[in-house]
């Protein structure tokens, strides 16, 4: 790529290894409940390169969540149960690994944020313990905990000879003690659980003074409840990243705060995005967010992928017209508009969900092959992916 | 001004905190500090701000769902708040609320006719087929099937519910509408359909709304004039377009930058403000914007801003602009 001259030798590094991270394949996944069998995903087809973030919008109930949640698992099975398809990441297949397996994975490679802050942290640990869970569970942390023995033991060492008594650091013998520990560098030993949860504990503390959080060490110490909904939102992150995961998947990270707060809480992230050189996979509502975050776009409708594009591709020129009604719907503030465009009806019940095309009942332009048969996602140009029969017909004609 | 229909003056809501043993009163959660503004016949008054900034309290003490601490409510000529509990029930048919979550606010136990005919039956309006017949239209107007009437809310999705509880609020004929929050619990395409519905029904029946929101976009699709609110306090009011080109207080101009167009190539030059919103039941004296401020002098701290008009109908509290 020739317009990568200027660009900082992080994200050109980005830029070249276009690797995929995550690729879900024709995935379906169904939900067997006393009512009936929900169809909650039919098909649904995801890419996602090294350093991509992607939005993954739709309406309530079109499975943007299922998607995402299932690829880590975090979906009960059942009622839920993966009919087909695989979940790649990084060449493995998530969709066949035992729970064991996937706990190595989940918090680890691949983490979550989660919508609603005040319910996902635990409301009797102190929210540093909470980061530290993560760390202690998924990172080898005896050579951390080795250099916290020394650098206590060096202080405890200095601070008696300050106060003129030598004789008793000489008496309990710290200073063989540093020499030992420093002999073990190369080879650190199994720490002791106390020793661990301080290494644990120092490390959670740099991870919240990498979300911004005033007094890191402070906010350490506190309970969620005494924290505003914008710093539960960060410790959340700080749990997420504490693991420099892979992938980090955002479930409406923004959407119970507030405007001014939301906006702290995208700036962070997309600064963060740059430090650690996370994916991230965004999974919202809000098409503004998308556009100000995203460089790629999937859209959902009722279990199915419709559209696939780049983020300034599928805001110009999008050809779905399900995608088209939904950016039409939105009022705009710098547009002025006397009536918005909206869809008629509403998202199908998935229980049982329209035949062909599951947007045909509320499309304006349907015609009778999409009642009967279900369009299959096709790339209509480079990059863009479309599922509608109407394309289809275009480009045969 | 004259065709003014309900003028808020100087209204206060303090909640009292309880605390300790014997339940005193310890302190008060200040939800509305002295705001005045006034609604004219026929427009749509936007009212925005984020949570606990007291919108929602304003609006319900408009209708005396919650009484006021102090200040004045006018209803045309009638003033609201020195009215008894009859006579405020008398004043309510002009005014009705539609809420925020249309699944809490409706009685699940009751079918669409009753939820919609009960306005009718409890002040003694109607009965019997002239009943049946108004819910039929009122049923219609919000475009709801006939067949929809024998069902309960839990059959209906939010959009639909959402149209019975303006089938109900409109039952009475009101004047006067507070919206709180209509669609944020609805989705995108529903939203457009619920505030199209509401477009359409002000204009037919010359309806005049308070519309309160956190979301800018949708406020400003839909007023004519916006008030901003910041912990209890009104910042600055003005024209819809006006306020949305330039925006004057510093909040204000933070808050309509954070609004995020569905388009990757507007670059907005966005402000992102440091800090928290402070609490209602200890705010920071002075201007309570203050502490987040980046046009902050020495004025601010010991007094007050109070309101003051700036242009034509655009007024703002703010000592630097």
């Amino acid at each position: 790529m020739n317009c990568a001259v200027d660009m900082p030798s992080e994200e050109k590094s980005l830029m070249q290894s276009s690797e995929e991270l995550l690729k879900i394949q024709d995935l379906k996944l169904y939900f067997f409940t006393l009512l009936g069998v929900v169809k909650a995903l039919e098909g649904v087809e995801l890419h996602l390169e090294k350093g991509d973030t992607l939005g993954l919008v739709g309406e309530t109930g079109c499975g943007k969540s299922v998607t995402a949640l299932s690829t880590i698992r975090l979906i009960p099975i059942p009622p839920a149960k993966i009919i087909e398809g695989k979940i790649l990441f990084e060449g493995m297949d998530l969709a066949k690994m035992n729970e064991e397996e996937i706990r190595r994975i989940r918090g680890h490679k691949i983490s979550v944020v989660f919508q609603e802050p005040t319910t996902s942290l635990n409301p009797v640990l102190k929210v540093g313990d909470q980061i530290a869970e993560v760390i202690r569970i998924h990172q080898d942390l005896a050579a951390e905990a080795l250099e916290g023995k020394i650098d206590r033991l060096e202080a405890k060492e200095a601070w008696l000879e300050s106060k003129g008594l030598s004789l008793v650091s000489g008496l309990l013998g710290l200073r063989r003690q540093i020499k030992d520990s420093e002999e073990r560098r190369k080879n650190p030993p199994k720490p002791s659980r106390r020793d661990l949860r301080r290494a644990a504990l120092a490390k959670a503390v740099q991870s919240l003074r990498l979300t911004g959080i005033p007094d890191p060490e402070r906010a350490a110490e506190r309970y969620p409840h005494e924290l505003s909904g914008g710093m539960r939102q960060r410790v959340m992150i700080a749990i997420a990243l504490a693991c420099n995961p892979d992938l980090l998947i955002a479930d409406e990270p923004t959407s119970s705060l507030d405007v001014t707060i939301q906006a702290q809480i995208i700036q962070l992230m997309r600064d963060l995005k740059k430090q650690m050189g996370s994916s991230i996979l965004l999974i919202t509502h809000h098409l503004g967010l998308v556009a100000h975050m995203c460089n790629k776009v999937t859209v959902m409708y009722a279990g199915r992928v419709v559209e696939s594009a780049t983020a300034t591709e599928l805001f110009k020129n999008p050809l779905h017209p399900y995608t088209r009604a939904l950016l039409r719907s939105i009022p705009k503030i710098r547009e002025k508009a006397e009536r918005l465009d909206s869809i008629p009806g509403t998202v199908p019940d998935l229980l049982d969900p329209p035949p062909g095309c599951r947007f045909h009942p509320r499309c304006e332009s349907a015609l009778g092959l999409c009642k009967e048969q279900t369009p299959r996602l096709i790339e209509v140009s480079p990059h863009h992916f479309v599922s509608c029969h109407l394309l289809g017909a275009k480009r045969h004609d | 001004m004259t065709d003014d229909l309900v003028t808020v003056r100087e209204l206060v809501k303090y909640f009292p905190i309880r605390g300790g043993l014997l339940g005193r009163v310890v302190g008060f959660v200040r939800a509305v500090d002295s705001v005045s503004f006034a609604v004219r016949k026929g427009e749509t008054l936007g009212l925005v701000g984020e949570s606990g900034c007291g919108k929602t309290t304003v609006g319900k003490t408009i209708l005396r769902l919650i009484e006021p601490t102090s200040g004045e409510v006018f209803y045309g000529r009638e003033n609201i708040t020195k009215l008894t509990k009859s006579q405020v029930r008398k004043i309510r048919k002009n005014m009705q609320m539609i809420f925020q979550d249309p699944y809490m606010s409706l009685n699940p136990r009751m079918n669409v006719r009753q939820i919609v005919g009960e306005p009718l039956v409890v002040n003694k309006v109607a009965s019997g087929t002239d009943l049946e017949e108004r819910v039929a239209r009122l049923a219609e107007l919000v475009g709801l099937n006939p067949d929809h009437l024998n069902r309960y809310p839990h059959e209906f999705s939010g959009g639909q519910r959402q149209r019975i509880g303006v089938a109900r609020a409109l039952a009475l004929n009101p004047g006067f509408v507070v919206l709180d929050e209509p669609t944020s619990a609805l989705d995108v395409s529903v939203q457009a359909q619920i505030l199209n519905l509401l477009k359409e029904l002000q204009e037919k029946l010359g309806l005049t709304y308070l519309f309160i929101s956190h979301d800018l976009s949708v406020v400003k699709h839909m007023s004519n004039r916006i008030g901003v609110m910041y912990v209890g306090k009104m910042v600055e009011t003005g024209p819809t377009t006006e306020l949305v080109n330039q925006p004057r207080h510093p909040y204000t101009q933070a808050l309509f930058s954070a609004i995020l167009d569905p388009d990757p190539e507007a670059e907005a030059r966005r402000i992102v403000l440091t800090g928290d919103v402070p609490s209602p039941a200890n705010p920071p004296k002075g201007c309570r914007f203050r502490p987040r401020c980046w046009l902050v002098s020495d004025k601010c701290k010991p007094d007050e801003p109070v309101m003051r008009e700036i242009g034509r109908d655009h007024y703002v509290a703010c000592h630097s602009c």
